[in-house]
């Protein structure tokens, strides 16, 4: 027996089956002692509960949703909050980080300053303080009647009411699609149009793709117009309450300014570092090439610090995602918060544990293969600077 | 012969300044953009909070409302619920001298001489102890106060400490587990580790606070306030490991081959030899991690302390004072930006002091 327990094998075996044996052992027995638990109080395990219906209503849903509604409905209502909370913020701190980070990286001391005051202050208050801030901050705003109006839109303490156009989903979808493409269709031919076209052409090119990709949107709106109503659906006062347009409510405007805030503060030290990734070569040989300084610019250093910036983006990214958690905090319904609330009124905690493990898993993996995809698109071939 | 050296002749003050500031049309644009933001919010700023705020209690809430700028009276009427909680009045002073103690034990922890293991380990748990004696009590005369009691900036350090104190050893081990030669042991550790990364930390201290209790016997449930820290401290040590592990990637291999040529059992390489260098490489990383976990012991605000955000929630929103919460998260921001600040400072200090070192 001593001579076994001297063989460097059988021990190695040995203390790995009890590290491995002990931890399963452990969470087993709290498996165990949690159902018999939740058999006391009545509760069976399993998941039949997801078909029921969960009897309370949600403030915020992108779908329909009423307290008829079954748990699977409400857990799949919470991910699409979460990734539509999670999307608009991650957007707004990208356009806020990346301002940020190049008033960090510019020539001029001035704008350095302000770039490095603003990431100094934000980076250094949690997010959950400017959270409960800017929460309160709306909800002490006027009520509808004194609501303080700009651009047809009224910001009141019950959240801001922006005009909407009285169009088919399916419609507008297709117009914000024709919009965007207004936008990237003259960029991807500034970049596949060979140098040697003469500049007034290539820029005609470019002017005649927006314009009609611009019309094409228009004529869509136009055509998924809904009849008899005015284009454009003001809000408006209609007693105490305020009636038309759409609504965004003070939960989901505090969540998102406070993670464009937050997250733009890291995202700028992200950018700055990019910037700073670029040899100072490169940019000296390109500029020795005769290549104008806006050239240099996008031809060179932004795609060389794209590609240093990438891998720690997305995993700032995926930070951003879980940060959407904080909407508990002021009663938004993220993932979480239905989690929440479901162990609070079914009582099914080990089941909703494992969903809520579950979902996250699979926001972060899939947030994580496609920056995988992205890098490996854009990595350079060669062996000279590999992102 | 005589040789004269003709210096350029020193530029001017003022063409110095144009120089740096309006050299090209665009940059002397973008001067003044940034000139007239910073003079407007600087402006904006000091007259809200300096020349139109009110400081004094004297005219109590109706006069501090009626004010165009800041009121700073509900801070001199709250601090103390800001800062304490609801911790006994006549004992306040035993909170304060707690967080003192906490402070003091960081800013002795980060002078150079007191970086070994020994040493450090003595200074954290005689701060950590002196602060659970002073704030407990029930002993040398002092009333005992339970923990449920406790809050403000001091439940936020105690907090803090506890999870960096519980942490940081735990943090080793799994480095250490991680980057074990035995496959079973080094993939169930990484398991654990990238499981608990990959959830967000309010779905762990919600676990830790709400859930645990269904799944743990009576004599092991212990206090809620201690359940949340060993939750948090679970949290800060997955990320510590990895940033331990990455430290001990940077140690070159024959360090430890040499180690082990000279005959040195596993701990004495990984005591005198290996955790040394990795500990060096990971201390940017290791700050970072500090900074970042104290900004994130705000979090237990959602399972329900009275650590400093409820509190301050809890100082503007009763009565009188409802319409001051702009002060009061001011307030609290300023806190949080104090020790942040400072510390990320001296993780930047740390970084660049390090990078003379490397030859």
């Amino acid at each position: 027996m001593v001579s076994l327990l001297r063989n460097q094998k059988v021990r190695n075996a040995l203390l790995q089956a009890l590290y491995v044996g002990s931890l399963a052992a452990m969470v087993l027995a709290c498996v165990m002692i949690a159902r018999r638990n939740l058999a006391e109080q009545g509760i069976t395990s399993g998941f039949d509960f997801l078909f029921k219906s969960t009897g309370w209503d949600v403030n915020f849903s992108l779908l329909p949703a009423t307290a008829n509604d079954p748990y699977w409905w409400f857990f799949l209502i919470g991910i699409v909050n979460t990734l539509f909370l999670g999307t608009t913020g991650l957007i707004l701190a990208t356009i806020v980080g990346t301002i940020v980070g190049l008033a960090r990286t510019s020539s001029n001391e001035l704008a350095r300053l302000l770039g490095r005051t603003y990431v100094d202050i934000f980076r250094n208050i949690p997010l959950i303080l400017q959270v409960f801030f800017w929460y309160a901050l709306i909800t002490h705003l006027p009520t509808p009647r004194a609501a303080h109006e700009a651009f047809g839109m009224l910001l009141t303490s019950r959240g801001l009411y922006v005009p909407v156009p009285n169009v088919a989903g399916i419609a507008f979808a297709a117009a914000i699609l024709g919009v965007i493409a207004a936008i990237a269709l003259p960029l991807w031919l500034g970049r596949t149009s060979h140098l040697s076209q003469p500049f007034g052409e290539r820029v005609g090119i470019q002017l005649t793709a927006a314009a009609t990709a611009l019309a094409t949107a228009a004529i869509i709106l136009a055509l998924g117009r809904l009849p008899d109503l005015p284009l454009i659906d003001f809000p408006a006062l209609q007693g105490l309450n305020l009636k038309g347009g759409m609504r965004i409510p003070p939960e989901f405007s505090a969540l998102a300014i406070a993670i464009a805030i937050y997250g733009g503060s890291y995202i700028a030290e992200i950018v700055r570092g990019g910037f700073k990734a670029v040899g100072k070569g490169q940019m000296e040989a390109a500029l020795s090439l005769g290549l104008s300084p806006w050239r240099v610019f996008t031809l060179v250093r932004l795609p060389l610090a794209l590609r240093a910036m990438l891998p720690i983006l997305a995993n700032q990214y995926v930070w951003l995602m879980k940060a959407t958690t904080m909407g508990i905090a002021v009663g938004f319904t993220d993932f979480f918060m239905i989690v929440a609330l479901t162990i609070n009124h079914s009582g099914q905690t080990l089941e909703v544990i494992g969903i809520l493990m579950a979902g996250f898993l699979a926001i972060n993996l899939s947030l994580a293969a496609v920056f995988n995809r992205i890098n490996k698109a854009i990595a350079l071939k060669g062996n000279q600077l590999r992102g | 012969m005589e040789m004269v050296v003709v210096a350029p002749p020193a530029p001017s003050r003022l063409e110095d300044l144009k120089r740096r500031f309006f050299a090209t049309p665009l940059q002397a644009l973008l001067s003044l953009i940034s000139l007239t933001i910073m003079a407007f919010i600087v402006w904006k700023l000091l007259d809200w909070a300096v020349f139109s705020a009110v400081f004094t209690t004297t005219g109590g809430p109706e006069a501090c409302q009626a004010a165009a700028g800041a009121c700073w009276s509900v801070i001199a009427a709250r601090w103390r619920i800001i800062l304490f909680g609801l911790y006994p009045f006549e004992e306040q002073w035993r909170s304060a001298l707690a967080c003192v103690s906490v402070v003091v034990m960081t800013v002795l922890s980060c002078i150079p001489a007191f970086w070994t293991g020994r040493r450090i380990a003595l200074i954290w748990g005689a701060g950590t102890g002196l602060y659970y004696v002073l704030m407990k009590g029930g002993v040398l005369g002092l009333p005992y106060v339970g923990e449920e009691a406790w809050g403000g900036l001091a439940l936020t350090l105690f907090i803090f400490v506890t999870t960096c104190l519980i942490g940081f050893p735990l943090a080793i081990c799994l480095a250490l587990l991680r980057r074990s030669d035995l496959p079973w042991i080094s993939r169930t550790t990484g398991l654990i580790i990238d499981g608990v990364r990959s959830l967000p930390l309010i779905s762990i201290l919600f676990t830790f606070a709400v859930v645990l209790p269904f799944a743990l016997p009576q004599w092991l449930q212990g206090d809620k306030l201690y359940r949340v820290i060993l939750g948090s401290a679970l949290f800060f040590s997955a990320y510590q490991a990895e940033i331990v592990r990455g430290g001990m990637q940077g140690v070159p291999a024959g360090q430890e081959e040499a180690a082990m040529a000279l005959g040195m059992s596993y701990w004495q390489r990984i005591g005198r030899i290996v955790l040394p260098q990795a500990m060096r490489n990971a201390l940017p990383a290791t700050i970072n991690q500090f900074v970042i976990s104290f900004k994130e012991t705000s979090l237990v605000v959602i399972v329900g302390f009275f650590e400093i955000l409820a509190s301050g929630n809890a100082a503007y929103g009763t009565g009188e004072w409802r319409f001051a919460y702009v002060e009061v998260y001011a307030f609290i921001a300023f806190i949080y930006f104090i020790f942040v600040f400072s510390l990320s400072r001296y993780g930047a200090y740390l970084e660049r002091r390090m990078a003379v070192g490397e030859r």
